[in-house]
């Protein structure tokens, strides 16, 4: 049960090509950059774009599959939609909002409401059911939604960018009642989010999504630790390389080479996190097996830390303390020595 | 008005003085000229009491049927793509630079009973007869009024934010639910905007008015057909009853307002 789906769309400059799978229970997060077609594909599991091949099963039911001209149209599934900006209807209050689905499937007005309330009460703004939507902050907003897209009882639920309409401030806190909202929903889950945070904390799967085709999938942490693309190094912040492996180093595409702690063969990923990466204004000599020249090239100021893009033939970005900073005399231009442990490195296949 | 340089030239501010005294000047004229003291009197005659009524059951009329057939023409011009859409746009929209009175002659040759194009079978079938009718009043307005409420929906329909209506059909309403429960009440500005410009054309309606439907007091004769009647025999009801209009274009302004004006004080 849950989501099955093989997508085929072919939409302007888009041509989207993807195979998603959700459990019941399973949040799966869809991460990608603006334009690789996360919202194109949730418009397809709602029925809101027809696919041009493929297959999508939701619990069971093909409701989209061009081979067998079968196509469900969006108000027949069984879909709960939360629209990037939510989408609440402004001339309905909160209580007919939420109450619009069941209305729509032909539950009698006052059975509709109840049921309704009942929602509203379960995302605690029962106390605001009377008021127009565009009374509501922007937490209150995205709980409205949710609670309509969920009246309808959906097998399955889709949410796209359900937190990038809202401040800050607010956003830690609703990331976690929203997951709390999202554990008591049974059904599968896609979350459309270009938020790491947003899908470490919500979703149990990651799939990258990039130029309409899955760049990388897999559990979360699984695709933090070990990226596949720079769009998911430069997300998650770690330096990742791409070279060729032999005994005990990686010959990179500029010639350099990369010590590592174990022996590795063949293509691989090389991921340095940041923090990893010491740097000096002399050549050092120490235990650190890999050290590489280059020239600073941008600084970052993140907390108290600082991160240090050093442009040379291994291209890092180093983080340190911004007492370093101060010490070491580190500023544009400047030519440092950046090292790193073997044992700090993370080697996968390609 | 006090900054050098980057103000109007003056010849333009006297030109457009000039403008605006052309505009106002009359209306102080038909003030003016007014006889306030009959002002009851005269409006109480059968005649301008038979003319009020018909402009307004017919005004009325002419805006339920351009509501009735307008809006699904507007829904279909701003959301169905077809092969002459652009053409059938420019079809629609004619009768608001048509000359009216060329639009009475057409009316005729397409209903009148002895040589319009339907005008025999609508009588044979139906016993309707709308030349020198009420019915063919509320035709002659109904043909120069509709366009007004076809552009205004047509425009609200298309600046909608149409993911409301996907919100919608997600939440399983069909797509006669969605129009009734979200589309009519997110252009509603634009439907009762449409609505109140079709009236002020339907009720103001002379040329195709008198060429089709002609000048039958308590059948066709709507209040401006009164007016220029009135004209040679009674002026002082003649200005009266275009006082009243004058009222009703106002009070059409007035609930417009906050559309027309408001949007261009801030520049949309």
């Amino acid at each position: 049960m849950g989501l099955d789906a093989t997508i085929e769309v072919q939409l302007g400059t888009l041509d989207l090509h993807v195979a998603l799978h959700a459990s019941e229970g399973e949040t799966v997060a869809v991460l990608g950059p603006n334009g690789a077609g996360k919202t194109t594909l949730l418009r397809t599991l709602a029925g809101l774009v027809p696919i041009d091949g493929g297959r999508i099963v939701v619990d069971g039911q093909t409701v989209d599959e061009p081979a067998a001209r079968c196509f469900v149209v969006p108000e027949r599934r069984s879909v709960g939609v939360v629209f990037q900006n939510y989408l609440l209807f402004p001339h309905l209050n909160v209580l007919d909002n939420v109450a619009f689905g069941l209305r729509s499937r032909h539950v009698t007005r006052s059975e509709s409401r109840r049921r309704a309330l009942e929602w509203l009460e379960r995302v605690g703004l029962a106390d605001r059911a009377a008021v127009k939507p565009a009374e509501l902050s922007g937490g209150q907003q995205q709980r409205v939604a949710l609670a309509r897209a969920l009246a309808i009882e959906p097998h399955l639920l889709l949410l796209d960018e359900p937190l990038a309409a809202l401040d800050v401030g607010t956003r830690i806190e609703l990331r976690r009642e929203l997951r709390t909202h999202l554990a008591s929903f049974p059904g599968a889950r896609v979350l459309v989010t270009h938020d790491l945070l947003d899908a470490v904390a919500l979703a149990d799967r990651l799939v990258v999504l990039e130029e309409g085709r899955v760049a990388q999938e897999g559990p979360v942490a699984e695709v933090s630790a070990r990226p596949r693309s720079r769009y998911v190094a430069d997300l998650v912040g770690v330096n990742l390389l791409q070279g060729t492996g032999r005994e005990h180093s990686v010959e990179l595409a500029s010639g350099a080479v990369v010590v590592t702690a174990e022996p590795v063969d063949g293509p691989v990923y090389v991921a340095i996190p940041p923090q990893a990466v010491s740097l000096h204004r002399n050549q050092p000599e120490g235990s650190a097996r890999n050290v590489w020249s280059g020239r600073i090239q941008g600084t970052d100021l993140l907390g108290d830390r600082v991160r240090v893009h050093v442009e040379g033939l291994v291209p890092l970005v180093a983080e340190v303390t911004t007492g370093a900073v101060s010490e070491l005399g580190l500023a544009d231009d400047v030519e440092v020595w950046a090292s790193v442990k073997a044992t700090e490195l993370t080697i996968y296949p390609t | 008005m006090t900054r050098r340089g980057r103000g109007v030239p003056l010849f333009a501010v006297l030109l457009a003085v000039v403008a605006v005294a052309f505009f106002v000047l009359p209306l102080i004229a038909l003030l003016q000229r007014a006889p306030w003291g009959e002002f009851w009197h005269d409006l109480s005659q059968p005649a301008a009491r038979d003319a009020m009524k018909l402009s307004l059951v017919c005004s009325l009329w002419a805006t339920a049927l351009s509501i009735v057939f307008g809006v699904p023409l507007a829904y279909v011009l701003a959301r169905q793509e077809f092969p002459g859409r652009a053409l059938v746009r420019a079809l629609v929209v004619l009768p608001m630079v048509l000359p009216p009175v060329v639009g009475g002659v057409a009316l005729l040759y397409a209903f009148s009973v002895n040589n319009g194009i339907l005008g025999g079978w609508l009588l044979d079938t139906f016993g309707i007869q709308l030349t020198f009718s009420t019915a063919g009043a509320v035709l002659a307005e109904t043909f120069v009024a509709m366009p007004f409420l076809v552009i205004t929906v047509e425009a609200g329909l298309r600046s909608m934010d149409r993911r409301y209506e996907d919100a919608a059909a997600s939440l399983g309403a069909n797509r006669w639910t969605v129009f009734r429960r979200v589309t009519v009440p997110l252009i509603w500005p634009s439907l009762f905007a449409g609505a109140a410009l079709a009236w002020a054309r339907a009720l103001g309606e002379f040329g195709a008015t008198i060429t089709f439907a002609g000048n039958i007091q308590g059948r066709t004769q709507t209040m401006p057909l009164a007016v220029y009647l009135f004209l040679e025999t009674q002026q002082g009801t003649a200005i009266i009853l275009s006082l009243v209009l004058l009222a009703v274009s106002v009070i059409v302004l007035v609930l417009l307002r906050d559309r027309w004006f408001g949007a261009a004080q801030h520049g949309a």
